[in-house]
Order: C-alpha cells, then structure tokens, then sequence
C-alpha cells in the first residue's frame, strides 16, 4: 500500500517543529487512527489528547489543514491521496505539548458563571419539577456540547485578538443561554451577560457554529437570542422608558 | 530520590476517577462536610460516562405507573442471574428514582412526557419503559450536569492525573501516589480515605467499547492495596458495537436502537432473535413478530419482541448466526430501523447513533441497516464492597460504578449502569464520610511506599531498552479477545492464562522513549500493570466458575449449575505475591427480597396494584 | 506574516488552511457591492420608476426602489402622476445639488434593516471589515479589540429597524396589489408577478429577523405557561424560527430581487422592454 505524507507539531509552547511523518492509511480511518498509528511505530512520546473516539467526549480537537476539527471524525478519505495533511494542536490556547493545548481556562470560565438555580414552586404535588417538551427543546440543543472547545479556539476574539479578559467565548455563551432560557431557572444572569462575560464582543460572523461539531446552532440560537435579551434589558429606548414609567416604587 | 521535594496534597477524602460515580462521591463527600480532592486521568467531563448513551433505569413510574423499586429490583436479581448482592441490587432500585430527580434540582434536562414529567423508554430486560433519557446523549447530560453542579461544591479537581498506587498505613489507607500527565511529575495525595471509581478494565480486549481510559486502574491498586475482587469473570459483551469500517470497530451502537422498534435480522433476512429465548424470559417475550410490533405501538397487553432480552443472551444469538455463516459481510448481524420507523423519529430519537454511522461509516441508518456485533463493554465484578457503606476490606477504602462488584451479578442490564453509579456513587461518599468522621487520627505517610511505586514507574524510562509498551498492550488485547472472549473453556482460559504469563515477564523489562513530560508510551506502559491484573484475574476466574451464567459462558459446562450460585469468586493477592482465587460462600438473602425476586410477572404485577390501591 | 509555536503563522491574513477559504467573502463582497453601486445609479436616475402603459386610473408598476412616493418631481419622463404622492409636488426648498429623485427620500429605510440584520453583520465583518475574512483566518490586528461594545454599539436598535422594514412590507405589498390593475381594469403582466413576489421575499427575510424572533418568543423562558399548552406565542415563534433558519437565503433573495424589479419597471418604463400581460391585446 502507498504511503501517505503527514506533519504533526512536535514541541511545546516555547519552541517546536512540524515534523514529518509517512504512514500506511487503511479503509475507513480517521486522522485519529493516523496518529495512533505513527505514535506505536514511530513515535511512542507523540502526545494527543483523545477519549472515547466516536465524537461523543470532545477531547481530540486539533487543526487538521488548518481547520479546526475532531481528528475522530474527519474521514481520512475526505483528502486526496496525493495531499500532505498537516495536524497541529489548537491555536488559540498555550500548548502543553504536540497536539495537546493547555485548556484549564476555559473551566475558570465555567466556574464563574452562576449556576442554576430551579423554582420550588414550579414542583407539582409528587414533587415532581413539570415541564413540557416544548420548553426545554432549546436548552436540550444547547447541552449537546462536548465542551471540544473548537468554537472557542475558532472564535477570533479569543484566537486572534485575545480578549480572554472580556469575553467568555462561545461555549459559554451557550451555556449562559442554557440557563437563561431554563423554563424552571430563577437566577438573573444578563447584567453578567453583559459585562462580564461579554455578549458584545461577539461580532456574530459564526465560525463558532461553523466548527461544532454537533451542529448546535450556537451564533443564531444562542448568542443572538442572549444579544437581544440584554437589548432588552440596556439598549431599548422604549423599554427603558416603560420599565421606568411603570417602575415599582 | 528525596521524597520532601515532592509536592505533598491533604484531603479528608480523594476520589479516583471523576465519571459518574466519582463526581457523585465526590460531591457527597464535599456535601458532607469533608475536604475533597477528585483525581482524573483525562480532562473533567470527558471519562466514560458520556458513553452512555440509552438511559439511565429508575421505576419513576412516570410513563407506565405499575412500575416500583419492586419489579425493577426483580428485573435486576433475574438479569443478574440471581448472582447479585441482594443488598445491593435492593439499594439500587430504591433509591435510583430519588438520584433521578435530584439530577434534575441539579440542572439536568431529561426528554418528558406529554404531561411534562421525566420520559421513560423501554430497555433490555425492564418490564416496564423505565430508562429517562436524554435523546441518545444520556451519558453526557449526567456527566455535565454532575460537573457544573460539582464546580460549585468546594471540590479540588485535579485533572490529568494519573493515580500510581495506594498508600497504607499498617492496614489502613493513607493516600495516594500520582502523577501529572503534562509533566511526568509526581504528587503525594495524603488522606484517609480514597474512593475508587476508575471503572473497568476494558482495554484489555482487541474489540471494546471501552476508551483507553479502561485500564482496570482500580482493579489494580486494590488488588495491590489487599482488597478483593469479586466476580470479575463476568465481563459483559454488549451485543451491538459497530464492526465496520476496522478503524471503529467495538465502538458501541445504543440499544437504544432496540428499544426503539429495531430489529436484528441474519444475512438471509430472518429475524433470528425469535430463535433464542431462554426458558426462563420465553413468557415475557413475544413469540410471534405480531405481537412484537403490537407491543412497540404500546399495547400493554402484548409481550416485548426478543430483541430486548438480555445483553448476554441476544450477544450469543449474533454469534450463532455468524458461527452458522448467516452472518452480515463483515461478520456480525444486521440491525435495521430503517424499514421500522420514519427517518424523522430515527433522527429525532438517535440523533448520536445518525450522526456517528453518517460520519465514521458513511452510511445512513434512516435508508439501510447497520452491521452489528458484540463488543466488550463492561465489569459486572469488580472490587468487593459492603453494600451499605461500598467500603472494602481495607479500612478507608471504597469503590463505586463499575469499578465495584455486586449490584448487577453475571450480567448488567442497560441503564442500570447510570443508576448504579449514581446511587452508590452517594452512598460511598457517605460511607466515606462516615469513615472519615468516626474520629480517625492522621494517617502517617510511609517513604518508603511512596519510594518503590516512583521507582517502578521511573524504570520504564530509565531503561537502556526494552519491550515496546504498544506491542505488549496489542498482544494482550489478541490474548483476550481469543481466548478470554465471549465464548469460553477450560482449554482457552489454560492458554490465555499462560499468554498472562509471559507478558508478565515482558511488562518487567517495557521500556518507553522520550522525556517524562506528556508521553504517552510512558503512561501505556504504567497502565500496563494493571491491565494485566484484570487479565489475570479474569481469566483465572472464568476458568475457575466450572458453569454457564450470563455474561460468562463456558462450552465446557453448559447451563447454569446450583452450587455456582452459593458462590462468589474472590481473588486477592496472597501473601507470596501470587494470584489467589478462591470461592467464597455467599450470604443467604433477606426472605422478603427473595419472595419478591421470584415472584411470576403476574404475582408482582397483582401485589404491586394492590399496594397502589392501598395508598389511595 | 510571523511564525509562531504550535506550527501556526500570525499576522494579516495569517492562516494554515489549505482550501480556497477567500471565495465564500470574495463573492458575497462583490456581489453585494454590485448590488450597492447599481442601486446608487439607479437612485439618483430619478426618472422611468413607474409605468401603466400611458394610461389614467388605478394602477400600474412602480419600482420598489421609489415606493412610498413622498414627492414627485413633474413632467420626468416615466415618473408617476402627481396623484400617486404622499405630499404632492417636488418641495421647492430642496438643494440644487442633490438631485430630486424620490429615492433618495426612504432607501435609508429598508438600508438600515439590511445595515444592522444579524446576517448582514456577519457577511460585512468579513468581507469588508475583515473580522475576520474566514474562520480560522486572521483578520486586521487591532490593539484593542471591542467587538460591538463601543463604536458599533448602535447595532442593538436592530429592532427599530425592524418596524420600518414591515412598513415597507405593508407599502411593498399594496404596490403589488396595484399592479394589478391598469387604468382601474383587473388584469396580470409579468411585472405585476414580478411586483408580487418582491414583498413576499421582503416578507420572508423581515419576518424571519432575530430581533423579531426575540419579540414573538424568543424573550420568554416558557412556552407554555400557564397551562401546560403551547401559547400562540410559541406558534409564531416557531415559524418565525423557520423563516429564521434560512435568514441568508431571504436576504439575499429579497436583495437581488429588488433590484431586478427596479430594473424590470425601469427597462418597461423607458420602452426596452416589452411587458407581456393580459390587458396588452
């Protein structure tokens, strides 16, 4: 069988090269399966992160030419056989080592957010919390994330302008979405939406939804639905004027 | 090598994996007053718990209102093959409705019903639709609604952490050794208590479910820490993994897809589950595909299709057809909701199951079948644990999930392993609690423990040369598959158990290249040792059960045999450092969880209404 | 373009990707620019905006780049008669330099709806403002990134424009009702078709906007308070969700389709082409 030519980073966050590999690509692998293979016969210290290797864990994303991906699910076939794949680790966070980026900033982010906080009176007398399919289909869209954190590498306020101070990026936009539209939820999270975790520094050009790769809806379903809840609350002329019009005294 | 310069971290309690069971105790443990610490070799929220993909079992009631801890429990005791820790499987069916909607007042946002409560779906071997569900992610909605509930709970999470060993101070447990995955350095983790939930030991077999994170970690640091472990010859195989293209092969199909309406059918189009229902479940189970399809559009009067039998049972059947040459072109069955249902409900229902054939095998499972076969999936044995307090004969030591044995005996059925993780993973935080706060004085740390667990770990990389550490995993895993599968005799397990041998020896001369930071041929060849415990242990105790019972068959004895049920096989290391394997007697149950388990569908069905009637 | 750890690049238009990932803004950029630079020319023309065959009465074409008629500037070859105006006769006040063209009293209508639409945001950032032009692709390196927080803030009245885009709807669509008729008969040519589907495209992209998304019930957290049925809300909701889900696909149909329809009453009306319907024999 052909060989096939790859290039996978190799080094840590101070200095490193793309280092060439030629391997053997069999039916139906994924650039996973290329990876393993150069690393149990060539390279036994070439580091990758990877769980459970269906896209369920979110764990191998890396850039595949350029592209943020999940290695587990990019079909080495969608390449040609002449091409040289390049894998390199995700640009927009440190890397601890190869393919492997230093993510623990994005688990502060998730710690700062106020978590959820149901109603007890939306319990029914089995104590039982109701709610209809209808109210929570949103939410359920939202808590399909991996948490690869593709969006957030991918997102240029984080990647190219490192905003990290400012905004919390897309993943945990849609977490806040998740909790704001929380049918039971009871805590008010859009004066953080806001400031804190920055729903304006979204300029909603949607690579984030472009590379999830469970195609949630993140920019049109989350973001902007946030985006319009905080105009609702800051911006609106109109609403201002009736909320202080009609203000409790 | 002076152990002062290695970084010293105190806790109360540390906890060992952080799936389902681990973030449970964990929080029970932060709950309960005590400072925590959980350790994980991945990131937070990516172990094996997002795997899981059908549900997770508790009698909620909530879509057929004759379900009770009651017939959930007799499901269990009957899936189990009666080998199960009555205790146990009793705790599980209890109190898995309250975990249930604890999850929920946590944040967890389950499909429901059309009157708006948790929905429930039908499952191998539950009487009733019992598994809440999150379309085909329940895995991951526990596992994240664990972790963002757990964050806020003054729980330390050290993540990447690989644990080496355990500490002992005399008979009791005084820590933990580990290691950071991104540096190769090592830590001292000081408490009084350790949880085990590191799972399984997948990872051992060529075809598994399993990510590489089933390393049977657990198995071995108990082992070597004196605690026991118990009916670990009954390895489960799950009878749909994916077995096309090679490159996924093992990767588990949810039989969810069963639950559904699916059906598996042989190369010649027959639907041969109808074949191969045992005696035991054949008046349960439909006998004509009428009654299987009246049963699917929810007629209560209609006995479920034999698709939903046991996992251990419709494992065999597969493996008889393709023995027969009636197999699918890559060896397996074909599983077909295609023809069953619309491509709607299929995308709506299995969204996970769509998108993981469309992208890994290209195929679209709302137009054609899917080609299926067993695939190793799970421990029903594991370390032995009281069953009230999960601790094990080693005093400050506990395991939950999958790592512990005895909730689901010789075979688990699906969505009891959600339950279970989630129900014991409480009540070892609160044994450990209890542990802990029964005035135990500080443990003292022992240097030299500390000193032989780095070195053996440092010798790997040390070495001048040495066996390759992937090598020796991969012919572990042909070992196993060939001769610890799911088909087994004497003569298999004999050579299996020799193969252990001799990569016993290789193991003690691996060597990995490279520097000690994230490398990871180093931290294969760690694993190692433990990998080949579970083994060993497996394999000396699959040849030592002389019967057939669920998930553990054996062509040599066929059938179950009476005097194997009186029986547990526990293995320990015995005082010379060998392998002890050993039966022990098992406790004769409680009356009334005896009554309960055998009572026919009919009966429990009667005194259950009954019992309802009351209470109005 | 500077070399960085991680095998990566840094600087303008710094990226790793092997495909063509210019095209998607090359296009959408030039097409949009095409599509300003004629409705410029097309505005500032003043003139071959309405036509009914010479004749009286109810009805006729009116392009959409023209409607409402505020003023109308008399006696310019294919204008609309006097009667068709708001508020009567070009004013007398307005600077000579500007021409009187009747356009240039509302496009900033419908401009300001595209300007601010969450869709158009994203294909402008990229092919225009270049933040970024493709993903993955570095954008212009700016010191301090604000995103939409300072200069661009007023992107959060969208919903204002959002009223004076169903307006023109409303006005669209009484100009297709009108083409209907010529000189009061009922009757159909391929302008009134053309002079139909424009608002219905209009319809399509403005019902389907994110801030009207918000507004129908996107803002409330349960659907079906109070009763445990889905409201009429959730009902509008979910089919403004629909419109929502192929947002790009109306606004650059409705676009495209409004310019055609000022080219097709602008080519009718100035005799080059020919309109074919049911009243012409």
């Amino acid at each position: 069988m052909r060989l096939r030519n790859f290039q996978i980073y190799r080094g840590d966050n101070n200095e490193g090269t793309m280092e060439q590999y030629k391997t053997e690509v069999d039916q139906g692998m994924v650039v996973l399966d290329v990876i393993h293979r150069i690393q149990a016969e060539q390279a036994g210290d070439l580091a990758v992160r990877w769980n459970c290797k269906a896209g369920k864990c979110g764990s191998c994303s890396v850039e595949i030419n350029g592209k943020p991906k999940l290695a587990c699910m990019t079909r080495m076939n969608e390449y040609g056989a002449d091409e040289t794949i390049s894998i390199r680790p995700l640009k927009a966070f440190p890397i601890m080592k190869d393919l492997v980026p230093e993510v623990s900033w994005n688990y502060e982010q998730n710690k700062r957010i106020a978590p959820f906080k149901p109603d007890p009176h939306k319990r029914n007398e089995n104590g039982d919390y109701v709610m209809m399919q209808e109210d929570i289909d949103r939410v359920q869209e939202f808590r399909k994330c991996i948490e690869c954190y593709l969006c957030q590498n991918v997102c240029h306020v984080l990647r190219d302008h490192n905003r990290k101070d400012a905004f919390v990026g897309p993943r945990f936009m849609i977490r806040l979405a998740s909790l704001e539209m929380h049918p039971i939820d009871t805590e008010d999270r859009i004066p953080d939406i806001k400031d804190s975790y920055g729903s304006g520094m979204c300029n909603i050009t949607r690579c984030c939804t472009d590379v999830c790769p469970e195609h949630i809806q993140i920019t049109d379903n989350g973001i902007i639905p946030l985006k319009e809840r905080v105009v609702d609350r800051y911006y609106d002329p109109v609403v201002k004027l009736f909320r202080w019009l009609f203000r409790k005294k | 090598m002076n152990i002062s310069e290695i970084k010293t971290i105190e806790h109360d309690v540390i906890v060992l994996g952080a799936g389902g069971a681990g973030l449970r105790a964990a929080i029970e443990c932060s709950m309960q007053g005590l400072s925590t610490g959980l350790v994980c070799k991945s990131l937070l929220g990516k172990a094996h718990t997002v795997m899981a993909e059908g549900g997770v079992a508790a009698a909620l009631g909530n879509v057929d209102s004759r379900d009770n801890w009651k017939v959930h429990f007799r499901d269990t005791m009957r899936g189990g093959k009666f080998l199960n820790n009555w205790r146990m499987a009793e705790l599980h069916a209890k109190e898995a409705p309250e975990r249930v909607r604890e999850l929920e007042e946590w944040g967890a946002v389950f499909d429901r019903t059309k009157s708006g409560l948790i929905n429930q779906r039908n499952f191998g071997g539950h009487r009733y639709p019992r598994l809440a569900h999150v379309g085909d992610r329940t895995g991951l909605e526990i596992i994240r609604t664990l972790q963002d509930y757990g964050i806020h709970q003054g729980i330390d999470v050290y993540m990447e952490c690989t644990g080496l060993d355990l500490l002992k101070d005399g008979d009791r447990i005084s820590g933990m050794v580990g290691m950071w995955r991104e540096t190769g350095e090592f830590v001292i983790f000081k408490s009084k208590a350790v949880i085990l939930a590191t799972g399984g030991g997948g990872k051992a077999w060529k075809i598994t479910s399993n990510s590489w994170e089933y390393t049977g970690d657990g198995y071995g640091m108990a082992y070597e820490a004196g605690a026991e472990l118990m009916d670990i010859e009954f390895t489960q195989f799950h009878p749909t993994g994916m077995i096309w293209p090679p490159s996924v092969r093992g990767i588990l199909v949810t039989e969810g897809v069963r639950g559904e309406g699916g059906i598996l059918v042989n190369s010649e189009g027959q639907r041969f589950m109808f074949d191969n229902i045992p005696e035991r479940f054949s008046a349960e189970t439909a006998d004509t595909e009428k009654e299987a399809a009246r049963w699917l559009e929810g007629d209560k009067d209609a006995r479920r299709p034999p698709e939903l039998l046991t996992r251990d049972v419709v494992a065999r059947a597969i493996r008889k057809e393709v023995k027969a040459g009636l197999g699918s072109p890559h060896g397996g069955a074909f599983l077909d909701i295609a023809s069953r249902r619309n491509a709607e409900d299929i995308q709506k229902k299995l969204p996970s199951m769509y998108h993981q054939f469309k992208v890994l095998a290209e195929l679209d499972i709302t137009e054609e079948p899917m080609e299926v076969g067993p695939t190793l999936h799970y421990f029903m044995g594991g370390v032995r644990v009281d069953p009230d307090s999960q601790m094990t004969c080693v005093p400050g030591l506990f395991a939950a999930g999958e790592c512990a044995a005895g909730v689901h005996g010789a075979n688990r059925l699906g969505g009891n392993s959600l339950s279970d993780l989630l129900v014991c993973g409480k009540l070892a935080g609160e044994g450990a609690a209890n542990f802990v706060q029964s005035g135990q004085s500080e443990p003292d740390l022992d240097e030299t423990q500390v000193k032989a667990i780095i070195r053996s770990a440092t010798d790997i990389l040390n070495r001048e040369s040495g066996e390759n550490p992937y090598l020796i995993h991969e012919r572990l895993q042909d070992t196993m598959q060939n001769h610890v599968g799911i088909v087994r005799d004497d003569e298999l397990l004999s050579r299996g158990i020799s193969d252990i041998e001799i990569l016993w020896d290789d193991f003690h001369k691996v060597k990995a290249d490279g520097s000690s930071q994230f490398n990871p041929g180093w931290h294969e060849a760690i694993s190692l040792r433990n990998l080949l415990i579970t083994s060993e242990a497996v394999a000396r105790a699959a040849r030592m059960r002389k019967e057939s019972r669920g998930a553990h068959t054996r062509i040599d004895f066929e059938g179950e045999r009476d005097e194997w049920l009186k029986v547990n096989i526990v293995v320990r290391k015995s005082e010379d450092g060998s392998m002890s394997v050993e039966t022990v007697e098992r406790e004769n149950p409680d009356s009334e969880l005896e009554r309960i388990a055998n009572l026919s569908i009919e009966e429990i069905e009667e005194e259950v209404s009954r019992e309802a009637a009351g209470k109005i | 373009m500077t070399k960085i750890t991680g095998g990566h690049i840094t600087g303008f238009l710094a990226s790793r990707r092997t495909d063509k990932w210019w095209f998607e803004p090359l296009w959408t950029g030039l097409g949009f620019l095409a599509f300003v630079i004629y409705t410029t020319w097309a505005m500032f023309q003043g003139d071959h905006y309405w036509w009914s065959a010479g004749q009286d009465g109810f009805g006729g074409y009116l392009s959409p780049f023209y409607s409402p008629l505020l003023f109308i500037k008399e006696g310019v070859s294919g204008s609309a008669p006097l009667d068709h105006a708001w508020f009567g006769s070009w004013p007398g006040w307005w600077p000579k330099l500007i021409p009187a063209t009747p356009a240039i009293l509302i496009l900033a209508g419908p401009l300001s709806f595209r300007m601010t639409c969450y869709y158009y945001r994203k294909f402008y950032y990229r092919a225009y403002f270049m933040s970024p032009p493709a993903c993955a692709v570095e954008g212009v390196p700016q010191k301090n990134y604000k995103g939409e927080t300072m200069l661009l803030v007023f992107q959060n009245l969208h919903r204002y424009t959002l009223y004076i885009a169903l307006g023109f709807v409303a006005i669209l669509s009484y100009d297709g009702i009108l083409s209907l008729f010529r000189g009061g008969d009922f009757g159909i040519g391929v302008g009134s078709i053309i002079l139909i589907i424009n608002p219905i495209l209009l319809a399509g992209y403005a019902f389907g906007c994110h801030a009207f998304r918000h507004i129908t019930g996107g803002s409330q957290d349960c659907f079906t308070c109070p009763n445990g049925e889905p409201t009429i809300r959730y009902k509008v909701w979910k089919g403004v969700s629909w419109l929502n889900g192929r947002h790009m696909f109306w606004a650059w149909a409705s676009m495209l389709w409004v310019a055609f329809a000022d080219i097709y009453v602008r080519m009718v009306a100035s005799g080059q082409w020919v309109d074919y319907s049911t009243w012409s024999n």
